[in-house]
């Protein structure tokens, strides 16, 4: 879409927005600088901050693991996708900056607790396993839900995206194939990775929200098409998709109902606790208070470190203003080890 | 190609397993979110060069996670808590700055080390440039943080002096190798409005054992924690 925004609520703005609903339903983007109504920005900022906060505060049940890997490979597997998470962290945290909010101001908002993470977080990761399951399923639930957003109606999110999948679908079969390892292993090892996956499930679950005749803002987001699906297909399609690998894995998946149902063509399972899922919401969960509190701790032990960068760049414009370069000034590359030789 | 003497590979293989060990610490725990990939980058980086430095002596999951404390030959400096920003900061202003010029002279050999080093300088040269960017911010930021700095560099300085004690198996001149550093050292902290620190750089009463395989507390502790699950089970693959 191409219309610009007005300059100063001059403009009509029910054209605009008839304009805006029409690209929408033709599936063309919506750019930064596009005309878009306030609540469309507003829902857009939530639902990207949201994931970008999953995303940094989902670094810390994994890193939990990285001094402890059982083996070199592991534990470069491991940190890349750490390292990933933070990436995918700062796509997301720049998405939502072309809609006018700064990343400063979206931290904020989680370290005070008016912006949500992911609830999946908010579990412990007890054992090496756990790194496997979180890979396999809390990845792969990820993937379910985000595939569709590559084609989100916001331009810069829906580009974000299609990077995103494609290195989750990574982390997804990095965590099948750890587990695939523990599952064909010894004992010990095969125990760890069923008490993992027993443990992970039903949290795998929650995370496509709540059933659809209780979702909020569910509607609007599809005729928006910022979601695409609802909570109740995508849980449907992960299940679909995981029973058959839980087999292939040696595994077993923890719910007594889980059957083929022929006539609908997908598996039947039994209920999911949403008491619980409300419970982590609230920030009851086992973990939601360590994760934010580690969260608002490395930045304000960092916040010093900010200042200095902050201020040595505002030295350097100052100098540079007045002619002065650094003698060695890293911005102008790196001559001086021949100087030195 | 000649083959590679094991003392030294394993010498410079436990210096950059350990190093990115510390640095993986910082996970989730950075200033920054940039930070946060930049750590976990070299972390990486040195994580790979360990394993191909290993891999030449024996099999490195048996090196990393079956050795005691006393047979790891790392210098001390690499094992020492990551500390503030401005200690990991200074760790790796001394050690990449180290490393760049030692991984340059080595690439210039026939032996698989050389290998290894010609295609590690060119990560080692952005670590070293990570570091003295930030050295620079840190120094002449504000005064808190030109304060830690300096503080970390004092710190750290004990731990410095044994990087340039001769590695059995390299042919390389250690008294040039320790001048070119130390003028490159006091360049960037001069710039940086820092001081080059004053106080011994080893000693027998101070630092210096590493490579002989003599480590400082804090090793054990971290290793420990590195190998207790794969030792937890003897025998398994992962």
């Amino acid at each position: 879409m191409t219309t610009m925004a007005p300059d100063a609520g001059t403009q009509d703005d029910v054209a605009y927005e008839a304009q805006f609903n029409a690209a929408v339903t033709a599936e063309e983007r919506i750019e930064p600088r596009d005309w878009m109504p306030d609540a469309y920005r507003a829902s857009l900022v939530r639902q990207i901050a949201q994931h970008a906060h999953s995303e940094i505060i989902g670094m810390q049940p994994e890193a939990n693991w990285i001094t402890r890997a059982p083996s070199l490979r592991r534990k470069a597997i491991l940190m890349a996708k750490v390292q990933d998470e933070a990436g995918h962290g700062l796509y997301l945290y720049s998405a939502a900056e072309t809609l006018g909010t700064s990343r400063d101001e979206l931290l904020d908002r989680l370290h005070s607790g008016r912006q949500k993470y992911s609830s999946i977080f908010n579990y412990p990761t007890l054992t090496w396993a756990d790194v496997g399951a979180i890979g396999w399923l809390v990845d792969g639930a990820a993937i379910t839900n985000q595939v569709p957003l590559c084609r989100c109606s916001y331009g810069p999110y829906a580009r974000a995206m299609v990077r995103i999948c494609k290195e989750e679908s990574f982390h997804q079969r990095q965590g099948y194939e750890l587990l695939l390892a523990l599952s064909q292993g010894t004992e010990a090892q095969h125990a760890m990775a069923q008490d993992a996956v027993n443990r992970w499930w039903w949290p795998s679950l929650m995370m496509f929200g709540p059933p659809d005749d209780e979702s909020a803002h569910s509607a609007q987001s599809m005729a928006w098409r910022i979601k695409r699906h609802s909570n109740d297909e995508l849980r449907q399609r992960f299940v679909d998709i995981c029973v058959p690998q839980a087999d292939s894995l040696g595994l077993t998946l923890p719910d007594p109902d889980l059957t083929w149902d022929e006539e609908r063509g997908h598996y039947a399972f039994g209920p999911i606790d949403w008491d619980e899922f409300r419970e982590v919401l609230r920030g009851n969960g086992p973990c939601n208070e360590q994760r934010i509190n580690q969260r608002r701790t490395a930045h304000e032990e960092g916040a010093w470190v900010r200042e200095a960068a902050t201020a040595y760049a505002t030295k350097q414009a100052e100098r540079s203003r007045h002619g002065y370069r650094a003698p060695h000034d890293p911005q102008q590359g790196d001559t001086q080890e021949e100087d030195i030789a | 190609m000649n083959p590679a003497p094991a003392s030294a590979a394993l010498a410079l293989g436990d210096d950059a397993l350990l190093l990115s060990h510390r640095l993986g610490e910082w996970a989730g725990h950075a200033p920054v979110l940039e930070e946060e990939l930049a750590l976990a980058n070299i972390a990486l980086d040195l994580l790979g060069q360990a394993r191909v430095l290993l891999s030449l002596v024996g099999d490195e999951d048996e090196l990393a996670y079956l050795r005691e404390e006393r047979a790891f030959r790392n210098l001390q400096l690499v094992e020492q808590p990551r500390g503030d920003f401005a200690h990991t900061i200074a760790r790796q202003l001394y050690f990449s700055s180290y490393q760049r010029l030692l991984y340059e002279e080595l690439a210039q050999g026939d032996t698989a080390i050389a290998e290894l080093a010609s295609k590690a300088v060119k990560e080692v040269d952005y670590h070293r440039d990570h570091a003295e960017h930030w050295t620079l911010r840190l120094g002449d930021g504000t005064a808190e943080s030109h304060q830690r700095m300096q503080q970390a560099l004092d710190a750290l300085w004990r731990y410095t002096g044994e990087a340039f004690e001769p590695i059995e198996g390299l042919t390389v001149n250690w008294a040039t190798l320790r001048a070119r550093w130390t003028d490159r050292i006091t360049t960037v902290l001069r710039q940086a409005t820092l001081t080059v620190p004053s106080g011994p750089q080893s000693g027998s009463w101070a630092a210096g054992g590493g490579r002989q395989g003599v480590q400082t507390e804090p090793f054990g502790r971290m290793l420990a924690e590195m190998q207790h699950l794969h030792r937890s089970h003897p025998g398994a693959t992962w």
